[in-house]
């Protein structure tokens, strides 16, 4: 099985965690000026990419603490991960 | 009167014995604690006698005015602080007064869980049939204090010491694990003198 590193309890079963999907999705600064289109958009619509992907995880059978992950989806390979706030890094794809 | 989560199972958990002494101590004061204020968590350390974990997947011990505490790091801003039976309110009142105005929560969470002491030689190897964590002592020394799954049952796991551990897992499914750890056991009955 995979091992995730929980940036707070470091490598863990895949089976402790659960996927919370892309990262870095911005609540609408004025979500009531938004048209349903709009609105539609931001709740559904989401990157699909192959190759690396900014994604939340949370470790929800550990220490219950959401983080980002990149993971290149062609791979499986966790490429980065980072506790909420902090920024994305540089990975190298 | 109150009956322990694994009080049925006390006799077929004692026959265990010598691959592995399992023994039940129910009932324990649990509180969680959530607090980030680095002078609110020391104030509240200093009040227990025992100083709060910094450092994630341990756990500190000590001794004060409620004797021996633990306090098991579950998160970077979260506690929990085990003590003996019966001592919860009074110190939910003292971890309160030394968290102050500082934001954070103290909640009595006793009967969430119950704690199973494991000791014996193949402690590690038993435990290693359900759970993905590395317990070598090199990765997982005494003082590591990990939440994880064993057999799928939410836990979280004390390292005391070179051949002894604590669960603390919670209540409705203290039955399931111990049944599950009497089926862990078998080969190393098998194999005890």
């Amino acid at each position: 099985m995979q091992l995730i590193p929980c940036p707070w309890c470091g490598p863990r079963e895949e089976a402790e965690f659960h996927y919370g999907g892309q990262a870095h999705v911005a609540y609408p600064e004025d979500p009531s000026a938004l048209t349903d289109e709009e609105w539609a958009q931001y709740v559904f619509f989401r990157e699909n990419p192959s190759g690396p992907f900014a994604e939340r995880w949370s470790h929800s059978a550990g220490c219950r603490r959401w983080f980002n992950a990149v993971r290149d989806t062609r791979s499986h390979d966790l490429l980065a991960v980072y506790r909420a706030g902090e920024p994305m890094p540089e990975v190298l794809s | 009167m109150t009956v322990s989560p694994l009080a049925a199972w006390r006799g077929r958990l004692a026959a265990l014995a010598p691959a592995l002494a399992v023994a039940e101590r129910p009932f324990r004061s649990q509180l969680t604690v959530r607090a980030s204020e680095p002078s609110a968590i020391a104030a509240m350390g200093s009040a227990l006698g025992v100083v709060f974990p910094s450092v994630p997947c341990t756990f500190t011990a000590g001794s004060g005015q409620f004797g021996d505490v633990e306090v098991l790091w579950l998160g970077p801003d979260e506690f929990l602080v085990v003590a003996a039976p019966d001592l919860q309110v009074s110190i939910e009142e003292v971890l309160r007064g030394a968290l102050g105005s500082s934001r954070g929560s103290v909640v009595d969470t006793s009967a969430q869980r119950t704690t199973v002491i494991l000791e014996g030689p193949h402690v590690r190897d038993v435990l290693a049939h359900g759970c993905s964590v590395d317990l070598h002592p090199s990765a997982a020394p005494a003082g590591t204090c990990v939440q994880t799954l064993l057999a799928r049952t939410g836990i979280i796991l004390q390292v005391t010491g070179p051949d002894r551990c604590t669960v603390l897992v919670r209540s409705s499914f203290a039955e399931y694990l111990a049944a599950w750890l009497s089926d862990a056991c078998v080969e190393y009955q098998a194999a005890a003198p």
